[in-house]
């Protein structure tokens, strides 16, 4: 996918601005917070299993190589084919040769985040192969000229019932249907010719279990076993960091997921994948193949920024981002949207292309609390802000701005002149109303809203005053 | 007990009447209150904004001016989570350096937590007129775990009657340079606020930091509320307001 995270500003301008938008994007509180609250309430201890979880996932992740290792040799045992991609390049290019290879025409595809990281789609209608998303979110946005989703686990969180009526009447050539269950009964009728005529299958994986070789596939709509299961070829397409040593692993991992995302206390389907059909099978896929994504992965290991691949892709803290809840996931540019997004961006497609992410955040700290394995965002954010800082990636104004207040802070005598006269400004300019209606160089603040005036004199001055009257 | 008091920059510049209910808060608890001249701010701008030098030469001179008191007190969530919580992290490749600012977070307090916490304060010389709703800010409700201190302190002053809001919890869209950065977004952010604080009818919204106060209160005045009034707790608790 395309970065457009560059353009942060005028997207969120444009998202601030669509009525619509607005109005749909109420349903993340509605739905989401208030749906995972309760589906944790569940949970005896959710702070002892949010521990356990984060202490799994890190002990997968300090011997990342080691238990890849374990699960390509497990993996490959049960007749699956073990790849690995360096770059999102690599990666859609090792996927569109496997379809090559079985003389694939036809792809169904199961949900999966790290295709629109590799911009697979495009890579296949280039060779000539042609995808069909079957999640319902992604394939609305497929029949809506590629859309890109807005939300990891909700791609489209963005639009509400009616735009998906139309589109579908537009689309599909049938008459305007209104009631959910009709649209999602028309959905069916034309994916089912699609599940039946398909040459591969393609699914994500929110886990790989070392010790068994398997991929496991949490979903709600049962579209992935059609995708998985049905055509002669199934490419499971993940990132490497997915990877967990044991069944045990995975059995904490799947007390929190779905009711972090959802609020489920479990996912309609889970679906445990282990090697191609074996003799006697009734059913299952000839060829297996796992194609494994670096994509800048790597990059994050042994440094600052490690905490951030303990990630399940649950969506909880764009779902509680303040800033998310007002823009949608659109304006963020790239594949992953919200506070995770605002991390793993600049990290894999570079901070230079992606300069306003981690600033457009107010540090609230919510994600931080809701994220089922602590990544302790905010304060990856704002490391993200040392390194713009560090390598002069803020504009001018804002560096002489921050020097400037920085020499004055660390010299008190200094301070307290500076400070005397900047509120006795800012008194002359509130008037009588003790209010500033604009403010040169803050007109992000005064454009929305006053700026209570201070008084005209400062505390520390006021306090010497009384203490030498006493 | 020997009180630092660490007024905050805003406090000093903007709404010093802040730092003097704190002072007779802590006056009427029984404190012994210094206010250290040389203080200036806690770092948290260049902090937050990557400018690591800074926000550690910041937090030096607050080491400085403030270790020598038994306790440290701030009429501020966010200034006082960035001394009590991120003074540590700034000085994480510094042994000496970690170990006072250690020593200095653990005897920092938030001002209500400070008062129910340690100087248990169970009466107040107070009084107000009207109904309130409190707004939890972020950084004091995150970092510090500040949220039932302030009501259980409101709750003894006579004639104030609490009114909680929709998402109390929920960020005001200040966050710092964030306002200025990106104020569109933020001014999104501070209308639901300011209807959930309307939807309740309250004569006063109460809270305990200034970013948000100057947020939430610039942003109603704006949209043309005269009415609802924005004070810190700190007013509220001390009769002040």
């Amino acid at each position: 996918m395309q970065v457009q995270s560059m353009h942060f500003k005028s997207r969120a301008t444009m998202k601030l601005a669509d009525a619509r938008l607005q109005k749909n994007l109420t349903k993340l509180a509605d739905k989401f917070v208030t749906a995972r609250a309760r589906a944790l309430a569940e949970l005896d201890d959710f702070e002892g299993t949010r521990t356990a979880a984060v202490e799994r996932r890190n002990r997968a992740l300090a011997a990342l190589d080691v238990w890849l290792e374990i699960f390509e040799r497990n993996a490959t045992a049960r007749g699956a084919t073990v790849l690995y991609a360096e770059t999102r390049e690599e990666a859609a290019r090792l996927v569109v040769d496997i379809a090559r290879k079985h003389g694939v025409r036809k792809v169904t595809k199961s949900k999966s985040m790290v295709s629109e990281e590799i911009g697979l789609n495009g890579a296949f209608a280039a060779a000539g192969i042609r995808p069909v998303e079957t999640d319902l979110g992604e394939y609305i946005l497929q029949i809506n000229d590629n859309e890109p989703p807005s939300h990891i686990i909700a791609p489209v969180i963005h639009k509400d019932k009616e735009e998906i009526a139309e589109l579908f009447a537009r689309a599909h050539g049938t008459p305007r249907k209104d009631a959910i269950t009709a649209l999602a009964r028309e959905a069916r009728e034309v994916l089912r010719g699609h599940f039946l005529s398909s040459d591969m299958g393609i699914s994500g994986g929110n886990f790989l279990v070392a010790e068994t070789g398997s991929v496991a596939i949490v979903t709600n709509e049962g579209n992935e076993g059609m995708c998985t299961i049905v055509p002669r070829v199934h490419v499971v397409l993940t990132g490497i960091e997915k990877v967990l040593p044991t069944l045990e692993d995975l059995a904490t991992l799947l007390r929190l997921l779905p009711r972090s995302a959802t609020g489920q206390s479990i996912t309609n389907y889970v679906s445990l994948l282990t090697g191609t059909r074996g003799a006697g099978d009734p059913d299952g896929p000839e060829h297996m193949y796992f194609v494994l994504v670096d994509g800048g992965r790597t990059g994050l290991v042994g440094g600052e920024f490690q905490d951030m691949l303990r990630c399940i892709r649950c969506g909880a803290c764009m779902n509680h981002c303040p800033v998310y809840q007002k823009i949608g996931g659109h304006a963020y540019g790239w594949v992953y949207p919200g506070p995770m997004g605002s991390v793993l961006t600049p990290s894999y497609v570079g901070l230079e292309n992606a300069l306003d992410l981690p600033q457009a955040a107010t540090l609230c700290g919510e994600c931080h609390v809701v994220c089922p394995v602590k990544i302790p965002l905010p304060e990856l954010l704002r490391k993200l802000r040392e390194r713009q800082f560090e390598r002069g990636l803020r504009p001018w104004h804002e560096r002489i701005a921050l020097a400037a207040w920085g020499y004055a802070a660390r010299r008190p005598s200094l301070y307290r002149v500076a400070s005397r006269v900047a509120v006795r400004v800012l008194a002359w300019m509130g008037g009588e109303r003790r209010r500033i209606r604009a403010l040169p160089l803050a007109s992000g603040w005064t454009d929305h809203r006053d700026f209570p005036a201070p008084t005209g004199k400062t505390f520390h001055e006021l306090y010497r005053a009384r203490s030498g009257a006493r | 007990m020997r009180v630092g008091l660490f007024v905050t920059c805003l406090v000093d510049l903007v709404r010093p009447e802040v730092g003097f209910s704190t002072l007779k808060l802590l006056e009427q608890a029984g404190c012994r209150v210094e206010v250290p001249e040389s203080q200036t701010c806690c770092g948290q701008p260049a902090y937050n904004s990557g400018d690591a030098a800074t926000a550690r030469a910041l937090a030096e001179r607050v080491l400085r001016d403030f270790e020598r008191f038994d306790y440290v007190v701030v009429p501020s969530g966010s200034c006082g989570g960035q001394i009590a919580t991120h003074y540590v992290d700034l000085f994480r490749d510094d042994p000496d350096l970690k170990a006072r600012a250690d020593a200095l977070a653990a005897k920092t307090y938030e001002l209500t937590d400070f008062l129910v916490n340690v100087a248990r304060v169970e009466r107040l010389a107070s009084d107000f007129r009207g109904t309130i709703t409190y707004h939890d800010s972020c950084s004091g409700l995150r970092e510090l775990g500040v949220s039932a201190q302030p009501r259980r302190l409101l709750a003894l002053v006579p004639g104030a009657k609490l009114v909680e809001m929709k998402d109390c919890r929920n960020c005001c869209g200040f966050g710092g340079t964030f306002a200025v950065k990106f104020g569109e977004i933020s001014a999104a952010i501070v209308d639901e606020k300011c209807r959930n604080i309307r939807a309740t009818g309250a004569d006063a919204v109460v809270l305990g930091d200034l970013g948000c106060m100057l947020n939430i209160e610039g942003r109603l005045r704006r949209i043309g509320d005269e009415r609802t009034r924005v004070l810190h707790v700190a007013q509220v608790l001390a009769g002040d307001a």
